[in-house]
């Protein structure tokens, strides 16, 4: 007997049998319905293989949609709140998009490959509202997330152990700018960006090459240090670097379903994101409305006294509370204790104080901690290794 | 004697709940049932040896549990258990399977569509908007919009809050989904006929309605606003049968001290002096009560039961127009073991949910065809689950029971009675049916019982064998159920009230009507409410 269920099964990545090998300690997640792991072998050594050696993470699953066609550009222009004109080919811009209300549905990289010819790196799946928006417009949406296998290949030493593995000259590769090399008789692109805010790259290929990727990779970065990572340590990664996640730190905008929980990209920290010199893009009307009104909300930084997470927690200024926090984790390598907070507007300008209220447990005791906390400028974590062209050795 | 303080007529599960919160309040209640047997349309019989079948109601969600809760109905035996399956048969042989985690859902919708799949996000945030609007306004009386008595204001005000809370795209999705086709609303979301096909027959399972006729969309909404244990949606078998919730809730009402009195045919309503004093039953016994509450359906209650002359014309006249079209018929068939379907595994999870052969809107809107045209769909939407996969009650062990309720099923044929001929190729076409599909199952068959909407009428009392007791369109909701000016559950006599599912807020196995009638009872009495509040969704 058949067991049509099992078609509803989590897919595995075309790395999977690689990963699964790696997996050390078998703990294992749902990430975008596929089977990934939560951690390899050790989650603080495997986050210190992002900040010290190369870092690997199997990002396959993120979605990936190809926009081609002459209105391609018009389209996005369209679509998402920045100037995608300003992208060069072979450029990779980060956006957010909003629907008709001005609330962000989810963010994103947008890859130029030719012309008229972009990829859409979404972290949530985008497909319905992509179709959606291209009506009227002479383009042709692929869903290509299950054609491409992509690696991130993130820290120091991870231009040194793409080049080892035969990416002559990578080093001279720009953040944000992308290249395509010859790799077993296909194409091989690599794009200068990851979500670790550290040096490093992402790496595409055929689902059919990813094995191969993977062993000559693993082979080539060996003296290097390269360790596979996985989503655990990566959430610390970007929390360090201050980077936004949908589902998290924001509802995306068309799933909310309690009035007032959407974010717009003000809200959210990413003004500098939206060009409202554009004639036209989706929810342009009410992000001008908001410019001139005043946003609701504002996204802040907050570097927390002491050493336990600000999760979950309330911000108090005095008995009220102002805010919640949506992410929080203490960061290794800044040896800070970072939080993102939403905070109702007019708080949260830079240097602003509060208290974290903060609830942990140890051995069944629960403690409250008061935590005086500051909303800092930037993240924390920003090297200059990260923007520095040439890329450093190590 | 037969000196009561209240008399419910009709020991349906809303009857008994009514009777149960007098009863809490300190009333001497009685509970007349015309059936030798309790439960109305919430029964659960051993009509063949070994198999009890839920010959009406099959299913439950919509049970309010801050009445399950309040009357201990878990205490007083019920255990109602989520079933978390469901799939919808295809022609070409393949299905689409329904999944209870949501995750796996996307995954089995994306194997038909991914865009679909995706829009399903956008359609569960709609949805869930939508009963989140409703939810809280189950467990009380409509306000009446024409009233200005502070506490009708203060409910409309609420009203007004909660609507304006959707902001201005929510309201154009209210006024959408009370109003547009089923069929309409999901060709917003999806394009494959398959996922919209086994959406869409939430919206006109016991209606008289296609999937694009206008009003349709709010039927899959009611069918939505319920919960098993918080999981809006949700819908589980009561355990021994749906015959369990009456049960229960009897034993409740036994706690109390009530009483329950069958074979207590109603003849009428008694009323003198423009209050009512009792009833009369077809034997010639009386039972005397200043309160007589009926779970009857409006017609039955005010064209059957009460006196014309007892009553003010206008009321007689929207009695005799309120919609209560039948529409749905069932078979409840005794299996020697389990079927199989397009080669799935039996013991498949999908297998324990609700199984449908619709595989396209069209196919569902030509079997309302054949219903305007006075006869059964000849290509008919089935609702079919198998209880005694999830409970073990049903059936002996490793046989089976099944029950399939059949959309459509007009109350004549061609204008003239049911003929037993009619019943048999009523019955041939569903078996028929669900063989295309299933090879093994004819030979299966024990025993089954077939049950038209004249059967359903003259068995349970409901008119029309309508399963809601009134459709449930806008216009026949809130505080238009069942008309204009009473939907506060009291009738134009005093002393005379309503708790049946042709009041606020409607049909299914909800047990609110009867809680709500029961607290406007007990303010009349001056006496203090025992009936729950609503819980809030947060």
């Amino acid at each position: 007997m058949n067991l049509p269920s099992r078609a509803t099964m989590l897919l595995e990545t075309p790395f999977h049998s690689r990963v699964a090998e790696r997996c050390e300690i078998n703990d294992w997640g749902n990430w975008m319905g596929y089977t990934t792991p939560n951690a390899f072998f050790d989650v603080e050594l495997e986050y210190f293989s992002i900040r010290s050696t190369t870092g690997v993470f199997d990002l396959s699953p993120m979605n990936k949609y190809r926009i081609q066609g002459p209105d391609a550009e018009a389209y996005l222009n369209r679509m998402a709140t920045r100037n995608i004109s300003k992208i060069g080919i072979n450029r990779v811009g980060y956006t957010v998009w909003c629907n008709d209300a001005g609330m962000v549905m989810d963010d994103g990289t947008i890859f130029r490959l030719g012309e008229s010819d972009y990829r859409l790196c979404s972290y949530q799946r985008a497909i319905d509202w992509l179709l959606w928006c291209a009506m009227g417009f002479d383009v042709t949406i692929t869903d290509e997330t299950e054609d491409l296998a992509a690696l991130a290949v993130q820290g120091p030493t991870s231009c040194t152990s793409l080049t080892e593995m035969g990416l002559t000259d990578l080093n001279t590769l720009k953040p944000f700018g992308m290249r395509t090399y010859d790799f077993e008789g296909e194409k091989l692109m690599v794009s200068r960006t990851g979500f670790t805010g550290d040096l490093g790259y992402e790496v595409w290929v055929s689902p059919e090459k990813a094995e191969t990727l993977w062993d000559q990779l693993f082979d080539a970065g060996k003296e290097y240090l390269i360790k596979p990572f996985g989503s655990y340590a990566l959430d610390i990664a970007r929390i360090e670097t201050g980077f936004i996640q949908a589902g998290v730190d924001f509802v995306p905008a068309e799933e909310m379903v309690r009035p007032g929980r959407a974010r717009s990209p003000f809200e959210l920290g990413l003004s500098w994101l939206v060009d409202l010199e554009k004639p036209l893009f989706n929810g342009r009307t009410a992000l001008l409305k908001e410019k001139a009104n005043g946003s609701r909300y504002r996204f802040a930084i907050l570097n927390v006294d002491g050493n336990k997470p600000a999760e979950h927690s309330f911000i108090m200024k005095g008995d009220r509370q102002i805010g919640t926090v949506t992410s929080a984790a203490w960061c290794p390598t800044a040896k800070s204790n970072i939080a993102f907070a939403q905070l109702e507007m007019p708080e949260g300008a830079i240097g602003s104080e509060y208290v974290a209220e903060i609830y942990y447990q140890r051995e069944l005791h629960w403690t409250r901690l008061l935590a005086p906390c500051k909303v800092i400028d930037g993240p924390i974590f920003n090297p200059k290794r990260r923007r520095k062209t040439p890329a450093i050795p190590h | 004697m037969n000196n009561y303080d209240a008399i419910v007529i009709g020991a349906g599960h809303n009857g008994l709940t009514n009777a149960a919160y007098l009863a809490k309040a300190g009333l001497k209640v009685a509970v007349l049932e015309r059936n030798p047997y309790i439960g109305g349309a919430t029964v659960s019989r051993e009509l063949h040896k070994g198999w009890y079948y839920s010959n009406c109601s099959y299913v439950c969600s919509l049970l309010r549990p801050e009445i399950a809760r309040d009357l201990e109905l878990p205490r007083h035996g019920l255990q109602v258990v989520p079933f978390g399956g469901g799939a919808t048969f295809m022609r070409n042989g393949d299905h689409l399977g329904n999944y209870h985690d949501h995750d796996r859902h996307y995954r089995e919708m994306a194997r038909h569509s991914k865009r679909d799949a995706n829009a399903y996000e956008r359609y569960t945030a709609d949805v869930t908007k939508q009963t989140r609007l409703i939810r809280p306004f189950l467990m009380r009386t409509p306000p009446d919009p024409t009233s200005m008595k502070p506490r009708d204001l203060s409910d409309l005000l609420d009203f007004a809050k909660a609507f304006l809370n959707m902001g201005e795209a929510g309201l154009a999705d209210t006024i959408a989904f009370w109003t547009k086709s089923v069929g309409d609303y999901l060709g917003e979301y999806f394009e494959t006929d398959v996922i919209k096909a086994h959406m869409a027959g939430s919206g006109i399972i016991g209606t008289a309605l296609g999937v694009y006729s206008p009003g349709t969309a709010y039927v899959l909404l009611h069918h939505y606003m319920g919960d098993v244990d918080g999981n809006v949606g949700s819908w589980g078998f009561a355990r021994g049968g749906m015959g369990a919730v009456a049960d229960a809730i009897a034993k409740a009402f036994k706690s109390y001290g009530g009483e329950i009195i069958c074979d207590a045919d109603v003849d009428q309503i008694m009323v003198r002096g423009g209050k009512t004093t009792g009833v009369a039953l077809r034997n010639g016994d009386e039972y005397l009560a200043p309160i007589v509450v009926s779970n009857l359906d409006p017609k039955r209650t005010f064209l059957d039961i009460m006196d014309a002359k007892d009553l003010p014309a206008a009321v007689v006249k929207k009695a005799e127009n309120f919609k209560i079209r039948g529409s749905s018929g069932k078979l409840n068939i005794a299996l020697d073991g389990l079927p199989i379907f397009n080669g799935l595994d039996a013991k498949n999870p999908m297998m324990a949910g609700d199984l449908h052969f619709s595989d396209s809107l069209e196919r569902q809107e030509r079997a309302y065809d054949d219903w305007k045209s006075e006869t059964w769909s000849k290509d008919p939407y089935l609702d079919m689950m198998i209880p005694s996969l999830t409970d073990p009650t049903m059936a002996p062990p490793g046989k089976h029971m099944m029950s399939v309720f059949v959309q459509y099923a007009p109350l004549k044929i061609d204008g003239r009675d049911w003929t037993a001929e009619d019943k048999a190729g009523f019955e041939k076409t569903v078996i028929d049916q669900i063989s295309t599909y299933s090879p093994n199952f004819k030979d299966l068959i024990l025993h089954c019982e077939t049950r038209t909407p004249q059967d359903i009428e003259a068995e349970v009392g409901l008119t029309e064998g309508n399963i809601f007791q009134g459709e449930l369109t806008f216009d026949q909701l809130l505080f238009n159920r069942p008309f204009p000016g009473y939907a506060q559950y009291r009738g134009p006599v005093t002393g005379m009230y309503m708790c049946g599912s042709g009041t606020h807020p409607g049909g299914g196995v909800m047990a609110a009507p009867g809680a709500n009638a029961a607290r406007e009872i007990l303010r009349d009495l001056n006496k203090p409410n025992t009936v729950p509040g609503g819980y809030a969704d947060d």
